[in-house]
């Protein structure tokens, strides 16, 4: 069997008493890219906080397990070194940690005592995966995402991402706030670590990003629930025509999660 | 996510060894026992006068009724005068075993070997061990401790010693005059530079003790000098008290630095007046690392005398469970263009209280003298608490001051972020705190910031959750 499998199962996930995610099922394998669109409130990033573990948010119902361990049971931590991955929309600014440091932690965190990346093999793989994402030099240096513009912090993320390389990577709003040329640079990264053992869900709310990474299966939130899935054509219809006849062949009227079809 | 971390009980560098001193002063301060301990080091006459005249001070002046809770200070309950060995080591060989062996698990000899020009390690009340090397003595540079410069360098001693920091100036540097023993003299003749940081290692080792280390610093015209010292102290159940008196005068273009890491045992009371004073375009900088004690009350001076003279000083403050650092800075700026930079860094946990205590004074002459303050303080839970109490004085129109004060938690967004990268929770944690303070650390000697990292991460354990 190649790669790994994250299955959702009826996921319920709610934030202080507000239930935002009622009932998400999804699948994804090894190999696979998955696309997760719908507009603005519909649960998207709740559904990758709630997969990483933040505690913010409370899982009520359904179960998420990876190769059949409970994820649920496990701490962020745990989360990570299982495989699963979070590129984040707003990642934090630590000061006074260098972007460098933090990586070769969350290297070794994975790798575990005992077998700790070389310093030499560390600093090869940085520098080819900076040069590969057209990353000045100086930001390993810098601390982590203190004074990043919108565009450096997600190259960041996807230089985290093709360094830890993770099993199964989801990836929130990774396109939001880039120009059209740090697109192409976050895609070729994202495109760069497809492979049978690797998995992605994308999740974004335009079409723009699936122009550079073309998607196997594309799924629909609405109301705090997958409501369509299809392959890449259904992201072009998306981009051709909108959201709205989706919501009229559901009989939908307001998609945002405080409402109920 | 909380998990539970285990507790460690005790202090890291608990251990004390066997008492092998020979001599020491009865408890309780009189006369008497400044008499003996002057009679014991075998001092001029005028040195006794100026001991004499500092206790009646001492007598006189009432306990300070600001800052921290000195309730559990009891001066009749302490000895003031522990001499360790009867000689002084002057090569490691030389030096007592046991003392040894201390210095041995505090890191000495590796630290010696790899950074110092000159070791001036203190155990107890006095400097044991002392080595320096040739070519700081070839380029004029005194580096001894204070008792052995009263009888060297006499003329010198007495010209600046109480010159910054009389006994009049508060309570406890009265107290520091009357029965100091120890502590570092460094003179750094005109155009010097000593290029390796010259080094001390403080630690007292006997329950009850008070340790009154006296240090004097002279860096003459265009000299510079660079001078660390670590403390550490053993766990003791009864209230040890350390108070010192640091005095160093910086000339006209010289430079000094100051670098200090106390981390004391949790009973000991910390009391520590330092003062330096500049001359025309001279540079005075405290490094100062505050950890550990019941109560540290530090609040590191620069006098800005001459035209153009610059201080600075970083700090940080870490206060846990019983413990209240009250630290934080003076800057007075007597002259023109003067400038002057303080950062503090205080972290709070455990029920921990940290303040931020400041002065920043600009004289009528001040014209065209800025200063930039920034304190920041990380609470890492509820039961801490954190002060900043900030005084400007301000008799001169020209002059620019900034002042930024921060309060943060360690955000539930950080942690998550980090975890999410397989950092578990207590790593995280120690990242976001050791960054914080990283201002500090990057001052340090390399071999120091790793100690202190370590240090930090071992005053984090159990401190999440």
């Amino acid at each position: 069997m190649a790669g790994s499998t994250l299955e959702i199962k009826n996921l319920h996930v709610s934030i202080e008493g507000n239930e935002i995610l009622k009932g998400v099922n999804l699948t994804i394998k090894g190999g696979e890219f998955h696309a997760v669109m719908g507009p603005n409130g519909t649960g998207k990033s709740t559904l990758a906080s709630a997969i990483m573990g933040h505690p913010k948010f409370e899982i009520t119902e359904g179960s998420i397990t990876l190769d059949g361990e409970d994820v649920l049971e496990m701490e962020v931590d745990e989360r990570a070194r299982a495989g699963l991955f979070l590129g984040m929309q707003y990642p934090s600014e630590i000061s006074g940690v260098t972007t460098s440091d933090f990586l070769r932690s969350s290297i070794n965190a994975k790798r575990g005592e005992g077998n700790e990346i070389s310093l030499m093999k560390f600093i090869k793989e940085m520098d080819e995966a900076l040069d590969f994402l057209e990353i000045d030099k100086n930001m390993a240096q810098r601390y982590l995402n203190e004074g990043f513009s919108g565009g450096e912090k997600k190259r960041n993320e996807i230089l985290q991402l093709m360094l830890l390389k993770p099993e199964i990577a989801i990836l929130d709003e990774i396109d939001s706030g880039l120009d059209i040329d740090a697109l192409k640079v976050v895609s070729k990264g994202i495109n760069k670590m497809r492979e049978d053992n690797f998995g992605c869900l994308i999740i974004t709310h335009y079409q723009r990003l699936l122009n550079y990474i073309t998607p196997d299966q594309v799924h629909v939130m609405m109301q705090g629930r997958v409501v369509k899935s299809g392959g890449p054509e259904l992201a072009q219809r998306l981009e051709a025509e909108g959201y709205e006849w989706i919501k009229e062949e559901l009989g939908i009227e307001d998609e945002t999660v405080g409402q109920n079809a | 996510m909380a998990k539970n971390v285990p507790e460690i009980d005790g202090y890291k560098y608990g251990f004390h060894d066997k008492d092998v001193s020979v001599f020491r002063t009865e408890r309780g301060l009189t006369k008497t026992v400044v008499e003996e301990i002057s009679r014991m080091k075998e001092e001029p006459e005028w040195m006794l006068e100026e001991r004499l005249k500092a206790l009646d001070i001492f007598y006189s002046k009432p306990m300070p009724q600001w800052g921290g809770d000195l309730n559990g200070l009891d001066f009749d309950e302490i000895v003031y005068y522990v001499k360790p060995s009867e000689k002084q080591g002057r090569t490691w060989d030389e030096v007592p075993a046991e003392i040894k062996e201390t210095f041995d698990r505090l890191g000495i000899p590796e630290a010696e070997q790899k950074y110092l020009a000159g070791v001036s390690a203190q155990y107890e009340s006095e400097v044991v061990y002392q080595s320096l090397e040739k070519d700081l003595e070839e380029l004029g540079i005194i580096f001894t401790d204070t008792d052995s410069a009263l009888k060297k360098h006499e003329d010198l001693f007495k010209e600046y010693f109480g010159k910054v920091i009389p006994a009049s100036d508060n309570k406890f540097s009265a107290l520091n005059t009357a029965v100091w023993s120890g502590g570092s003299f460094i003179y750094v003749p005109k155009g010097v530079k000593a290029t390796a940081p010259l080094q001390a290692y403080f630690r007292i080792n006997s329950e009850n003790m008070g340790q009154f280390e006296r240090t004097l610093i002279i860096v003459d015209e265009g000299a510079s000098v660079h001078y660390v010292e670590g403390c550490t102290a053993p766990v003791f159940t009864t209230n040890s008290l350390h108070s010192a008196v640091v005095e160093i005068f910086v000339k006209r273009d010289g430079y000094c630095r100051y670098t200090t890491i106390q981390n004391w045992a949790n009973n000991v009371y910390n009391l520590v007046t330092k003062r330096a004073t500049c001359d025309e375009n001279a540079t005075m900088e405290w490094i100062d690392g505050n950890m550990g004690s019941k109560l540290t009350m530090k609040y590191p001076s620069v006098l800005l005398r001459g035209e153009g003279a610059r201080g600075m000083t970083i700090s940080i403050a870490l206060a846990g469970k019983g413990q209240h650092q009250d630290a934080g800075a003076k800057m007075y700026h007597l002259a023109p263009n003067t400038s002057s930079s303080i950062v503090s860094k205080s972290i709070s946990k455990q029920g921990g209280k940290v303040t931020y205590r400041g002065i920043v004074h600009f004289g009528r002459k001040a014209e065209g003298a800025r200063s930039n303050i920034e304190c920041d303080t990380l609470i890492l839970d509820n039961e801490s608490t954190s002060d900043t109490i900030p005084y400007n004085e301000i008799y001169n129109d020209n002059i620019s001051l900034e002042h930024e004060a921060k309060v943060s938690k360690v955000s539930e967004e950080q942690l998550f972020y980090l975890m999410s990268r397989g950092i578990g929770e207590q790593e995280a944690t120690d990242m976001i705190v050791m960054g914080f303070i990283e201002p500090f650390t990057r001052e340090l000697p390399m071999e120091y910031a790793v100690e202190m990292n370590r240090l930090i991460s071992y005053e984090m354990e159990g401190s999440i959750g």
